[in-house]
């Protein structure tokens, strides 16, 4: 099984016009993806290679019966365009587009919550979801991608992803959902929304947790895993030579004072019974070393 | 983007929150126009974007147009933690019968806003929440419903400000979260938010962080973009739209996404390495802003190896090789170049610069050995 999308999903992409929209659109399409809409304001009627473009995403659920969406909007329409989906009918949303500001996504979570009990954002300012094999959401490259398990992957870098899905596949290691909550500081989904879905998850036997310098969502993840997980989970946190008050890159990535750094979030994963590894190519072997031991 | 004092309080003052009378001043000449015209006595006050500016002499009264000399020639050049002062904020100095304290922040946990307020101000609020943590009246605000008049009036009954301050705290308070808001920062905070002997409420500091993110909305930002000091490097990047932090080491790092830029650093540093800068090139970019990344790196002389750490998303491999070949031929890079590309289109991006490779352009399969060789290279 996988976690949130799988091969029955069907998904439209807002923003499927758009140059951004078109190429991960397709490349998803040729993963395998079901996608089956766009969603451009102003060009409905007309189609995207053989996929076609609606007007508006209510007028596209109707048409293809879509439960989520991939958002490739400029940080301008996006909070727009995912209380659009919520309101449309989609009840997972995937949302890619980087630099919204911080206040419009903090309104903009809170209406879902308020608004659409039951929706799920994953993002914004995330590389989105991959069930190897099944479904692949945003701009993940399907390829570097394993089908088959028996590890979930959750992480807070877009890049990072890749690069733990690659170490894992490159060992013959399979995934069953790679999630990529993104680095905002007010993510749809955190940490723990993955976790609980991977416990959950029988065909996920592992889980590896990428995380990063700023905020306390590994912090929590861990108090998480020490009540809740039994399953084994790896993790590595980006940033132990970051400079504190420096933002790298991320919103989100930021050691302000003595919070958030890399080195008290991996203290406090070790505290959780946490494999805490030093580098992604360590977090992968050690991986490895845990589903030959299953 | 954080601003200044004098920057805060002009920001404020748009929102309708009071503050001292007061102006700017660069020179010792300017400082005398500005206290004559507010009148004195004055506060002469550093303007450092670092705190403890009181502490180091940063801040000091001056009753008559002598003391104004003497202080702003001293204050002026005064070295603070490593921040040189060029600019001043004098401003009419205000009797304080009380200090209290207020922000608002995102509370990240809680996906909500936090409001803070405390009667105990005018001290490092850190050092309150440690000491008496009990003073400080928080205040959970949900970002689509925002803050009213009638809570914001509980809230300064609950933070038990003095009788004569809570209408017109709750007022301020109100116009602060507009601020914040509206405004788009990141933080709002004044400490000290002074109650005055004769019963008037207003912000003696202003500590303002903007969202850059929220740039597109606030045009009138550009003047403060103006005076951001900073490195000149990291100045060149922005210009070029990079994501540039220097640092001390000897290793240039450029890599796509800030995770995989802040894992970079790390594995440098693990396989006895340092960088001289953490890089993102940020997603989709192409072939110019890849030049562009190796100009900057290539400008900093302590850089001994560029290492340039990619795994394709958004961005394609193929055209971070052309901006490689690009950059090569646009300037002339001395440091050796050690690459690691992977992910979307990496098999044509590595068949770009296959006919280019050399023994100062050289790739490796992993970003653990391409570490390893480029701390190899700044360590010969």
């Amino acid at each position: 099984m996988s976690i949130f999308v799988d091969e029955n999903t069907k998904v439209i992409v807002q923003g499927l016009t758009g140059g951004q929209g078109k190429f991960h659109g397709l490349r998803n399409r040729d993963y395998g993806t079901k996608i089956v809409g766009g969603v451009t304001p102003g060009k409905g009627g007309t189609d995207v290679e053989g996929i076609p473009v609606f007007n508006t995403v209510k007028e596209a659920v109707e048409a293809t019966g879509a439960t989520a969406s991939f958002v490739s909007v400029p940080p301008k329409f996006a909070s727009d365009a995912i209380l659009e989906a919520a309101a449309g009918g989609i009840t997972f949303i995937v949302c890619i587009t980087e630099g919204i500001p911080a206040h419009d996504e903090a309104v903009t979570y809170n209406r879902l919550v308020e608004e659409f009990p039951g929706v799920r954002l994953l993002g914004p300012n995330c590389p989105g979801i991959i069930s190897p094999g099944k479904c692949n959401i945003g701009i993940t490259s399907g390829d570097i991608a394993l089908a088959g398990g028996p590890v979930g992957i959750v992480s807070r870098s877009g890049t990072l992803t890749y690069q733990a899905l690659h170490e894992l596949s490159q060992q013959g290691i399979g995934q069953t959902t790679c999630v990529g909550i993104g680095g905002d500081p007010v993510p749809g989904t955190n940490f723990i929304d993955c976790l609980a879905a991977f416990e959950a998850d029988p065909e996920t036997k592992a889980v590896m947790m990428i995380g990063e310098i700023g905020g306390s969502e590994e912090e929590r993840a861990a108090e998480w895993i020490k009540l809740n997980m039994t399953k084994p989970v790896v993790s590595y946190i980006a940033g132990v030579t970051a400079p504190a008050g420096r933002k790298m890159g991320h919103a989100g990535a930021i050691i302000s004072g003595s919070k958030g750094t890399a080195q008290a979030k991996m203290d406090a994963l070790a505290e959780a019974g946490v494999h805490v590894c030093l580098n992604p190519t360590e977090a992968g072997q050690k991986m490895v070393e845990i589903v030959k031991a299953l | 983007m954080d601003l200044f004092e004098y920057q805060g309080k002009q920001y404020f003052s748009r929102f309708g929150i009071a503050v001292s009378p007061g102006d700017v001043a660069d020179t010792v000449e300017q400082a005398v126009e500005v206290a004559n015209r507010v009148g004195y006595p004055v506060v002469v006050k550093a303007q450092v974007k670092v705190g403890g500016r009181g502490k180091a002499g940063g801040v000091k009264l001056a009753n008559n147009v002598d003391e104004v000399r003497l202080h702003a020639g001293n204050i002026l050049g005064l070295d603070i933690k490593g921040h040189v002062v060029h600019r001043l904020w004098i401003e009419r100095s205000s009797d304080i019968a009380k200090e209290y304290y207020a922000s608002f922040t995102l509370d990240r946990p809680n996906k909500t806003h936090l409001g803070m307020l405390s009667a105990q101000g005018g001290v490092e609020i850190e050092v309150v929440a440690e000491e008496n943590p009990d003073a400080i009246a928080f205040l959970t605000i949900d970002p689509v419903r925002g803050l009213d008049l009638a809570t914001s009036r509980r809230w300064v009954n609950e933070a038990e400000l003095d009788e004569a301050a809570r209408e017109q705290a709750a007022e301020l308070l109100v116009k602060l979260y507009e601020c914040y808001t509206k405004g788009d920062c990141d933080l709002a905070e004044i400490n000290p938010l002074i109650l005055t002997p004769d019963n008037k409420v207003h912000a003696l500091d202003a500590k303002v962080t903007l969202d850059e993110n929220a740039s597109f909305r606030h045009p009138e930002w550009e003047e403060f973009r103006a005076t951001e000091t900073e490195d000149p490097r990291e100045k060149m990047a922005k210009e070029k739209g990079l994501n540039y932090i220097g640092l001390d080491g000897t290793v240039g790092i450029i890599a796509n996404g800030a995770g995989l830029a802040m894992s970079t650093l790390d594995v440098v540093n693990q396989v006895g390495g340092s960088a001289a800068n953490f890089l993102d090139i940020g997603g989709g970019a192409n072939a110019d802003v890849m030049a562009s990344a190796l100009e900057v790196i290539n400008s900093d002389p302590k850089v001994k190896v560029i290492f340039v750490n990619i795994f394709g998303g958004i961005t394609r491999v193929d055209e971070v090789a052309k901006g490689v070949l690009e950059a090569l031929q646009r300037v002339s890079i001395e440091s050796p170049i050690v690459l690691r590309l992977d992910g979307t289109n990496a098999v044509e991006g590595r068949a770009i610069l296959a006919p280019h490779l050399n023994e100062k352009l050289i790739t490796e399969p992993t970003m653990l050995d391409a570490a390893r060789r480029a701390v190899a290279f700044a360590n010969a």
